[in-house]
């Protein structure tokens, strides 16, 4: 009986400790966006994040959407073959990366490669008292060090995920086109008519927007946070990772349901 | 001191002369109306500080003159650095006030507490630089955050900065490329960037070898009088903070157990103050924490 007491009690303060962290998460945000007018002031500071998070997260997600997008190419080639729609190719190719892949493998890339590292720099700073000195020199580091890093974040999520979706077009273009042999007038021509605007790019683009906010306010609340220790910092990257990860695949489901209700 | 170098200088730096321009920091730097109530810079007053039910500060009372370096020594964990943290705003008392140029700090809104802020420089124990600038950036980055100097001015201060600690040919290095005690005196050289009225040390001679320690003390003393400001040096380092300050607070276990002039703790036959200055392991300070009897806790063990 106590050892059931005992875990309800685990499991309530568990709870009661989550939501209390999510509030505090939550508070900080606004904190973010409330302090927000430096960066807008002095761009400078969030040109030169743009460079950390998104110019050098450019490689892997160049990469990573060239050989999504060949898989795509082969895949859909070897399903639509079978029935006699393979000049269709292109459109298959297009819509699953303009509308799922490009903005969920970009997010969940960005949060591995540009989320983590924002997360242990924030972490690091804290703990070698960087952001007390900053503090102490009157400077706000909410204004100075986090929010240039989200709106950094923010701005580069869309743009990296629209690169991975054209890198990805281009992988299933070679493969498609070139190796495999689809007529090229047929696969260009029938992306162009299928793929709408409004339907399919601009839902990618907020869907991917949303993943960017997402993933950026995860990982500076985790630099925040963390306490000043290695272990501390090393938990904090890894909660980043897992969260942002969860958190743009529930996302996804939630936009995909509200976007593409097939009406 | 800075503005003392640029004083004599007329040369016109980007429209602006040498003198106007360290005359607008100076303004910038002391907008607040010092007309001081009282000698004294920093007051603490029945000062009680407590991390959730576990006591740090016990009623702490202690005054700082302008112009003194003082320092505040006792044991590890006995709560100098929650008494910096308090003066400097980071902390709030739980009960009594902390006044800084006769503001209470704990009553200050965040806008007044920056204010305050501006005027005061600390040094962290590490030196605390950013990690990603390099040490002429670090020196210049107040400047360029509480001032709208041009750079060119802000080139010059900052080479004056660093001139002051010995390390203007290193201004191009990384904080990774420093050694400790360089650091320390990059630190020292951005604390000091704003000229500021009261500074604060928090264990400037941690980690630091016998000739860098020698060379801290020396630019801690020569920083402050020539800044006019007043220091507060955090330590456990007896020998060196004796030969340097000019009045000390002996802590222990959140209380102030003695005070004076570094002759008169020299010479005082007071327990604490007699252990602390000469290092003795047997005196009223305990070595072991607060524990249960040791041999009870032993014999717990055999059973």
């Amino acid at each position: 009986m106590s050892a059931v007491i005992g875990f309800l009690e685990q499991l309530g303060s568990r709870a009661t400790g989550s939501i209390h962290r999510l509030g505090f998460a939550s508070r900080f945000l606004l904190l973010t966006l409330r302090n927000s007018g430096m960066c807008f002031r002095r761009f400078s500071l969030v040109v030169r994040e743009i460079y950390f998070a998104g110019v050098l997260s450019l490689i892997i997600i160049l990469v990573s959407g060239l050989f999504v997008g060949m898989v795509l190419g082969l895949q859909g080639y070897d399903t639509l073959v079978r029935y006699g729609s393979s000049s269709a190719l292109g459109v298959l190719v297009a819509l699953s990366l303009v509308r799922e892949l490009g903005p969920v493998v970009a997010g969940l890339l960005f949060a591995s490669r540009a989320g983590s590292a924002i997360t242990a720099e924030i972490g690091l700073m804290k703990a070698t008292e960087q952001l007390a000195a900053m503090e102490m020199m009157a400077v706000d580091p909410i204004a100075r060090v986090i929010a240039p890093r989200f709106w950094a974040g923010v701005i580069s999520m869309p743009l990296l995920a629209a690169m991975f979706s054209a890198m990805g077009v281009f992988g299933g273009y070679l493969v498609g086109v070139r190796l495999i042999g689809v007529d090229e007038g047929s696969f260009w021509s029938q992306m162009q008519a299928a793929v709408d605007f409004h339907e399919d790019i601009l839902n990618g683009v907020i869907k991917s927007v949303v993943f960017g906010v997402a993933v950026t306010w995860i990982a500076v609340f985790e630099g925040y946070d963390a306490p000043p220790t290695a272990e501390g910092v090393s938990g904090a990257t890894t909660r980043t990772v897992v969260t942002s990860s969860l958190a743009i695949l529930a996302l996804d489901f939630m936009l995909t349901a509200f976007m593409f209700r097939g009406d | 001191m800075c503005l003392r170098a640029a004083a004599p200088s007329t040369e016109t730096r980007g429209g602006f002369s040498l003198v106007e321009c360290a005359l607008r920091v100076s303004r910038r730097c002391r907008s607040v109306p010092t007309k001081p109530a009282t000698d004294n810079l920093v007051e603490a007053e029945n000062v009680n500080f407590a991390y959730d039910s576990r006591q740090i500060l016990k009623g702490i009372n202690l005054s700082i003159r302008r112009g003194q370096v003082v320092a505040i020594m006792g044991l590890s964990g006995c709560g100098k650095t929650t008494l910096l943290r308090l003066i400097g705003g980071a902390l709030r008392p739980t009960r009594g006030e902390v006044r800084v140029g006769g503001k209470a700090v704990a009553k200050l809104n965040h806008e007044e507490l920056f204010a305050l802020r501006r005027r005061m420089g600390m040094l962290f124990q590490f030196g605390a630089l950013f990690t990603d600038m390099s040490c002429y950036d670090n020196v210049a980055f107040q400047m360029r955050e509480h001032t709208d100097l041009p750079e060119e001015l802000i080139d010059d201060l900052v080479l004056m900065k660093l001139q002051a600690v010995g390390l203007r040919g290193a201004h191009h290095l990384m904080p990774s490329e420093l050694s400790g005690g360089m650091a320390r005196r990059v630190a020292l050289a951005r604390t000091t960037a704003l000229d500021p009225m009261l500074i604060m040390y928090d264990e400037p001679f941690a980690g630091l070898d016998p000739v860098s320690m020698g060379v801290i003390g020396q630019l801690i003393r020569r920083l402050n009088d020539s800044l006019g400001a007043t220091s507060i040096i955090v330590t456990h380092d007896v020998a060196e903070a004796l030969q340097l300050v000019d009045y000390v607070y002996f802590m222990s276990d959140g209380v102030i157990i003695a005070r004076g002039t570094p002759e008169e703790l020299r010479v005082s036959d007071k327990p604490f103050a007699h252990q602390f200055v000469y290092g003795e392991t047997d005196g009223p300070m305990p070595f072991h924490y607060p524990a249960d009897d040791y041999a009870r806790d032993l014999c717990a063990g055999d059973a």
